[in-house]
């Protein structure tokens, strides 16, 4: 049958117009800002320091791990309360590479990396080998998240664990690692982790035209990533997903197998996760189990719930935002650090269940009122950590 | 402790074996998978079920022939919502058989495996994706490869455009294609779930008290869209609204039940007017 008229809604782009013009600028900015700390001399008012491209670029790796973390939580439904986990061992994959990239120049002249010779082992253990490529590391980068996470995955799904059974297990796997990699033995440098790294890939790793290239990288990667996350949440996959996160028995009658679509999603998410913490390594020059406590983890969790779960933008935001904050505390008031945190929590929870974003989005249609129907937001308001 | 209640959390990845995969047949009697060749597509045979010593179900039975659509009416705890129980497999017969179509044993399937067969249930309280557009619920629903990766790459093509466009019309929700379901009426969602079960494209549909807590024009619109539907879907309805079965039940079938067993059969002038019906439930 021939129809003249359908009801489907109209297609739209990927982005409305105005959302890809404030892409390319933002993005366009983004990257202008380490080409002025390069180019332009120090004395200049355009120049910008140094320090300010490290901090950036940090916070675009934790945006990275927001948005990543954002799609299993805000549009899943699944709490992960370790993803640092994810994180931390794309940083050590890299890390292990950046180690050896050293040579002979740590403190004790060896082949080995310091810490090793300090355990007085003569040779890598297995588990090193070919480390010295960086190819072979940038593969363990996105091989050891995504099969620890499609392991875990599979079984967690299969079993539907959920809600808050299945945060506290992530929040248990990443612990266990963490204590794993505090023993000297393990053979990642303890609790001091990897540091001192010399270069990468032959550029000297302090220079500032490695630091703008590792930065731009940064910021390529992550707005690839929050376009693939777009392309993704807007396909049927993705309103599946939601499905899921709203009414998981549901979808079931319906003729899903939530399995699949769950370890999917989630495997993805660790390797983002683990992307992120590859780049993360070299920008600030460390990586140790720290990383992988709880804390950290649940952090990720704030930054998502602060700039707006369910939305893409609202984890970058998220990220910015809170982490802005604790440089600034960190600086001036370091011991109300962790009480700030806290109070950002709780009123997020209280007054913002949808985060910055949502309170953007009230502000403007508030003020846009009748004039045009508003899109449905489509976030979720439920208290969080809840599931279906 | 009876062990009727033979409830399966898991759906077996076997399921059924893929004998639905065929071209989409929105709009006609679909009977494949299902040997219908005896023109029923329910048999029910001597189903008893006790719970702790109640017989919920007393010797029930019965069958639904290709494209009927049956009101089943009777007192509370005549054993009504049981017998869905026992179709659709929450709950295990102590004896008796159910068969759909010819060769289908639903006592020996799970729920999930039952559902994927073709019986298509619909519960009294609406549940629908509320944070999906209508539209975006009944695409969901449409019958279609739904295994994980074929959906990442799924795309909407013209026909199932043009299915889903169909099924708008018939509940009547085009106006309302781009809303999200959340927002939708009681009597709205009920006819997007309806909607929802159609696209799956169930070769039976059970109705439980579909138009419990609607208003009479929902009421009316209900018995309509069922009367449209009639012929087209084999379906059977529960209800307890008395104009409602009046406005469905037309020149076709009516089961009363009474008791957990058949207490009469036939059409809704005649079972009104059966003394023991009368006496059981019409009676006032």
């Amino acid at each position: 049958m021939a129809r003249t008229h359908s009801y489907a809604p109209p297609r739209r782009g990927l982005f409305t117009s105005r959302a890809w013009t404030a892409l390319v600028v933002l993005t366009a900015f983004a990257a202008a800002l380490p080409l002025l700390n390069v180019f332009v001399p120090a004395d200049s008012a355009l120049h910008v320091s140094a320090y300010a491209i490290a901090l950036i670029g940090k916070f675009m790796c934790y945006a990275i791990a927001a948005l990543a973390l954002d799609l299993v939580w805000g549009y899943t439904g699944i709490l992960s309360l370790g993803h640092g986990l994810f994180f931390a061992l794309g940083g050590y994959a890299h890390g292990m590479y950046l180690m050896r990239a050293i040579g002979r120049e740590g403190a004790y002249q060896s082949d080995l990396p310091d810490f090793m010779v300090f355990l007085d082992w003569k040779a890598y253990p297995w588990y090193w080998s070919f480390t010295d490529q960086w190819l072979y590391a940038m593969l363990l980068v996105v091989l050891v998240p995504g099969v620890l996470a499609f392991v875990f995955g599979f079984f967690a799904f299969r079993s539907r664990i959920k809600g808050v059974y299945f945060s506290i297990i992530t929040q248990a796997l990443t612990f266990a690692a963490m204590l794993l990699f505090f023993r000297n033995n393990t053979g990642f440098g303890g609790n001091n982790g990897f540091t001192d790294f010399k270069r990468v890939l032959g550029f000297p790793i302090t220079a500032p035209s490695t630091r703008a290239a590792l930065y731009l990288i940064t910021l390529a990667v992550l707005v690839g990533a929050f376009i693939g996350a777009r392309l993704l949440v807007r396909s049927k996959f993705g309103r599946v997903l939601t499905a899921v996160r709203d009414a998981e028995s549901r979808l079931m009658f319906v003729g899903y197998d939530q399995l699949w679509f769950k370890l999917f999603v989630w495997v993805g998410s660790a390797v983002l996760c683990g992307i992120a913490g590859a780049l993360y390594v070299p920008q600030v020059g460390i990586i140790n189990p720290g990383e992988m406590s709880p804390a950290n983890s649940i952090e990720m969790v704030i930054w998502v719930a602060t700039g707006g779960r369910g939305t893409l933008i609202g984890p970058i935001v998220g990220a910015f935002a809170v982490n802005g904050l604790k440089t600034w505390l960190t600086t001036t008031f370091p011991e109300v650090w962790l009480y700030a945190l806290g109070l950002v929590f709780v009123l997020v929870t209280l007054f913002l269940p949808q985060g910055l974003v949502g309170l953007f989005n009230r502000l403007t249609q508030k003020r846009r009122s009748a004039a045009e129907p508003s899109a449905p937001v489509v976030a979720a308001s439920r208290p969080i950590g809840t599931q279906s | 402790m009876s062990d009727v209640i033979g409830f399966q959390a898991h759906p077996d990845a076997e399921g059924r074996p893929a004998a639905r995969d065929g071209e989409p047949g929105y709009g006609r009697v679909a009977t494949e998978g299902v040997d219908t060749s005896h023109g029923a597509i329910l048999y029910l045979d001597g189903i008893t079920v006790s719970f702790d010593g109640f017989r919920a179900l007393n010797a029930l039975t019965l069958d639904i022939d290709v494209g009927e659509l049956r009101c089943i009416i009777g007192p509370n705890g005549a054993g009504k919502t049981t017998m869905m129980d026992v179709i659709t497999g929450k709950t295990r017969p102590d004896s008796g058989t159910a068969f759909f179509g010819q060769t289908i044993d639903l006592t020996k399937l799970s729920e999930p495996q039952i559902a994927h067969a073709g019986i298509g249930r619909k519960f009294q309280r609406p549940t629908v994706f509320e944070n999906h557009s209508v539209y975006e619920n009944l695409e969901l629903a449409m019958k279609t490869d739904k295994r994980a990766r074929a959906t990442l790459r799924a795309k909407l093509t013209g026909e199932a455009r043009d299915r889903i466009d169909d099924m708008l019309e018939l509940i009547r929700l085009q106006d309302s294609a781009v809303r999200p379901a959340g927002l939708l009426s009681h009597g709205q969602k009920q006819w997007l779930e309806i909607g929802m079960l159609l696209m799956q494209e169930p070769q039976l549909l059970l109705l439980d008290e579909p138009v419990a807590g609607m208003t009479d024009a929902e009421t009316a619109r209900t018995a309509e869209l069922l009367n449209e539907l009639r012929g087209k879907h084999s379906m059977m309805v529960v209800e307890h609204d008395m104009d409602f079965v009046n406005a469905i039940a037309g020149e076709g079938k009516v089961t009363v039940l009474h008791e957990g067993s058949v207490l009469a059969e036939g059409k809704m002038r005649d079972v009104q007017t059966d003394d023991r019906v009368v006496e059981v439930y019409l009676g006032r």
